[in-house]
């Protein structure tokens, strides 16, 4: 096997130039492929980030058809009381919950004394938000991100309704909502904030204070509609989200359905598809991967038996077996495979270090200056490779097979 | 028992339509340790002869024995193995390999055809180096060497698996005339030292008067047998 691997990497330095290139044709595509992969990753990571931190959180949980008919935000179906209590009961005992926050939603009407619009609140503890919405302070484009959020009277309104009725922080404005008895009230608040919008359900609304919701729309009961969760660590999601619809499954409401539902922030986000568009060219890269080292190697292999066949016919005269012959010519691809291999995943790691030191930061729609932090998982690379390898030895194979299948005689008046 | 037996040994190969009988019921003994020459002109059927003893062709009809085994039905793999302990090939154009050097090279049977220890291997290829007179150019690639180092080197390889058979087609042909009789005196005082069997193929007069049996073939037939005294 030693010499075997000997005369196999002789003959790779005999034909310098060509093992030189195959090589690099392979690193390349190596390279090419676990710098997509990380940062298309990062991206990924740091867009799922955004919205699960300054958002949705990982997990929310409503009353059944809620989330069917959020875009008319319906009072008349918040959850009450008691099943709020049954959900920050059951919260509470689990210690991979890192924070949740309770939100009451609701449209209302803006005016700033001369015109009128709609806009959406959320409305909540600004303590228990933050805690579960650690990034959204930082969508604050107007106000002191480091004050508290929201206060009684002190209302954070979205980008568009500042711009579109031209109001400011510290204007005075009036919010008139109608409750779900139908009565109307109405409050004067002060803007504290103004937020920038993101893409996805919530994104464009309002925040103001639990209480001021309360009394706007004359709540006697803590009614809420959302209960959004965060988790300690988000690579647990899909199996909290199946332990919690289990238990949340078990309640059944008076029409004997099931009285909650429980998503993950997939479910109410259009950039899962995004993920999953990435998730998806990470496959298709990975596809074209193998095809470039099937080729490369096939091609070269091919040329290697083909220059070779006088001497293919020689050490098959003197004896060497078909199997022997047919392992030097595999262990040549092999040895191609692993050379591009391990040079493609050293190069990419010192990239992935030097993008990491020089720092890449990109603008995504409004927000600017995000920074990707590529990463490189060492289990990714160790697939790639071994991908990579047994790809090389696949293609190596055909053309060994035909080299230890020759007839050494017509083998031998080959020039 | 001689090391090998032909009975009513044929070749025919079908070119197209037209079936070429290459070799016409040859029928002869060869004695171990015998220094063999087959002669004739080109296309008498020297080589084909030759490659059906190599057992790299089989016979279309007849009977061949070469060290007591019938080799007129081997499979591929079969052949390679009896080949590789029984018969060791000289070449024209000496097909050394050209990314090994010339130790490599003799090294190369007892590794990939017959499995040596490292140390006995060692001790062997440099005693057949020796005997060839090629152990200071050890180190040297093939493209170092001139032709009749190059042949030298061949037979070292041939000879260093202790092959009972030496099989040398035209192994003079690309040598000029002095180093082609050098050539064949190393073959033959090869013989001497190890005892080893050799058949070489040419259509040099002058060389094939060093053999010490001549079989002159026309046409795919054996017109003659001839025994010079050594
Ligand atoms: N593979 C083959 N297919 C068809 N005909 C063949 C084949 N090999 C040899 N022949 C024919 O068999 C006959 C004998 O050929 P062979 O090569 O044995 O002659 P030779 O005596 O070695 O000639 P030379 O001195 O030119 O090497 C020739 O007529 C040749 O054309
Ligand atoms: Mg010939």
């Amino acid at each position: 096997m030693m010499n075997i691997l000997k005369i196999a990497s002789k003959n790779l330095m005999r034909y310098r130039r060509r093992t030189i290139l195959t090589t690099m044709l392979i690193t390349i595509g190596i390279v090419a492929v676990l710098l997509f992969i990380s940062l298309s990753g990062s991206f990924r990571a740091l867009m799922v980030g955004q919205i699960t931190d300054s958002m949705l959180g990982h997990i929310q949980i409503h009353k059944k058809g809620y989330v069917a008919s959020i875009e008319s935000l319906p009072l008349t179906l918040n959850m009450k009381p008691a099943m709020v209590e049954k959900v920050t009961d059951y919260l509470s005992e689990r210690d991979d919950i890192e924070a949740w926050t309770t939100r009451i939603k609701f449209g209302a009407m803006f005016s700033n004394f001369k015109e009128t619009t709609s806009i959406r609140f959320n409305s909540i503890d600004p303590e228990m938000e933050i805690a579960t919405s650690p990034l959204l302070p930082g969508r604050l484009i107007q106000g002191d991100r480091e004050a508290a959020f929201v206060e009684p009277g002190k209302i954070v309104i979205p980008e568009l309704i500042a711009k579109g009725l031209k109001v400011k922080v510290g204007d005075s404005i009036v919010i008139v909502a109608t409750n779900r008895e139908g009565s109307v009230n109405g409050n004067t608040f002060v803007i504290r904030g103004v937020l920038e919008g993101i893409s996805g359900p919530g994104g464009r609304d309002g925040y103001m204070h639990v209480d001021d919701a309360r009394n706007l729309l004359r709540m006697e009961d803590n009614e809420i509609s959302e209960i959004a969760i965060r988790l300690k660590s988000s690579k647990n999601l899909s199996k909290i989200h199946k332990e919690m619809s289990t238990y949340f499954g078990q309640f059944i409401n008076k029409a004997g359905k099931p009285a909650f539902d429980v998503h993950t922030w997939e479910k109410l986000s259009p950039f899962s598809n995004i993920a999953k568009m990435i998730d998806m060219l990470d496959l298709f890269i990975k596809v074209m991967l193998v095809a470039i080292v099937l080729i490369s190697i096939m091609n070269v292999m091919l040329m290697a038996v083909y220059e070779r066949i006088n001497e293919i016919g020689t050490i098959a005269a003197i004896g060497t077996i078909p199997s022997r012959i047919l392992s030097l010519f595999v262990t040549e691809g092999l040895l191609l495979g692993i050379l591009g291999a391990f040079i493609g995943s050293v190069i990419s790691f010192i990239v992935v270090y030097i993008m990491n030191v020089k720092t890449i930061s990109f603008s995504f729609g409004r927000q600017e200056n995000l920074v990707l932090q590529p990463t490189l998982d060492m289990n990714e690379v160790l697939m790639i490779s071994m991908v990579v390898i047994l790809v090389a030895v696949l293609a190596s194979l055909q053309p060994a097979w035909k080299a230890s299948r020759m007839d050494p005689i017509e083998a031998l008046r080959h020039f | 028992m001689s090391l090998i037996e032909a009975n009513g040994l044929c070749k025919t190969y079908q070119a197209g339509d037209i079936a070429v009988k290459a070799i016409k019921e040859a029928s002869f003994n060869i004695d171990a340790g015998s220094f063999v020459s087959f002669v004739g002109p080109s296309g008498s059927g020297k080589s084909t002869l030759l490659n059906m003893i190599g057992c790299l062709d089989s016979p279309s009809c007849g009977e061949l024995h070469v060290a007591s085994t019938d080799v007129t039905s081997l499979s591929q793999k079969e052949a390679a193995i009896f080949r590789g302990e029984n018969i060791g090939f000289v070449f024209q154009d000496f097909n050394l390999i050209p990314v090994l050097s010339v130790y490599e090279n003799v090294e190369y049977p007892l590794i990939m055809v017959q499995n040596w220890a490292a140390a006995k291997r060692r001790e062997q290829v440099l005693e057949l180096l020796d005997a060839v007179g090629m152990k200071e150019q050890a180190d040297k690639l093939p493209s170092q060497l001139s032709g009749g180092q190059k042949q030298r080197v061949a037979i070292a390889r041939a000879l260093v698996t202790n092959a009972k058979l030496v099989l040398a087609d035209e192994p003079t042909a690309n040598l000029d005339s002095a180093t082609a009789h050098r050539v064949i005196d190393l073959m033959k005082s090869m013989r001497e030292k190890f005892d080893t069997t050799f058949i070489f193929s040419t259509h040099d007069p002058k060389i094939m008067a060093e053999a010490e049996v001549i079989y002159t073939l026309v046409d795919g037939s054996i017109e003659n047998k001839e025994e010079l005294a050594s």
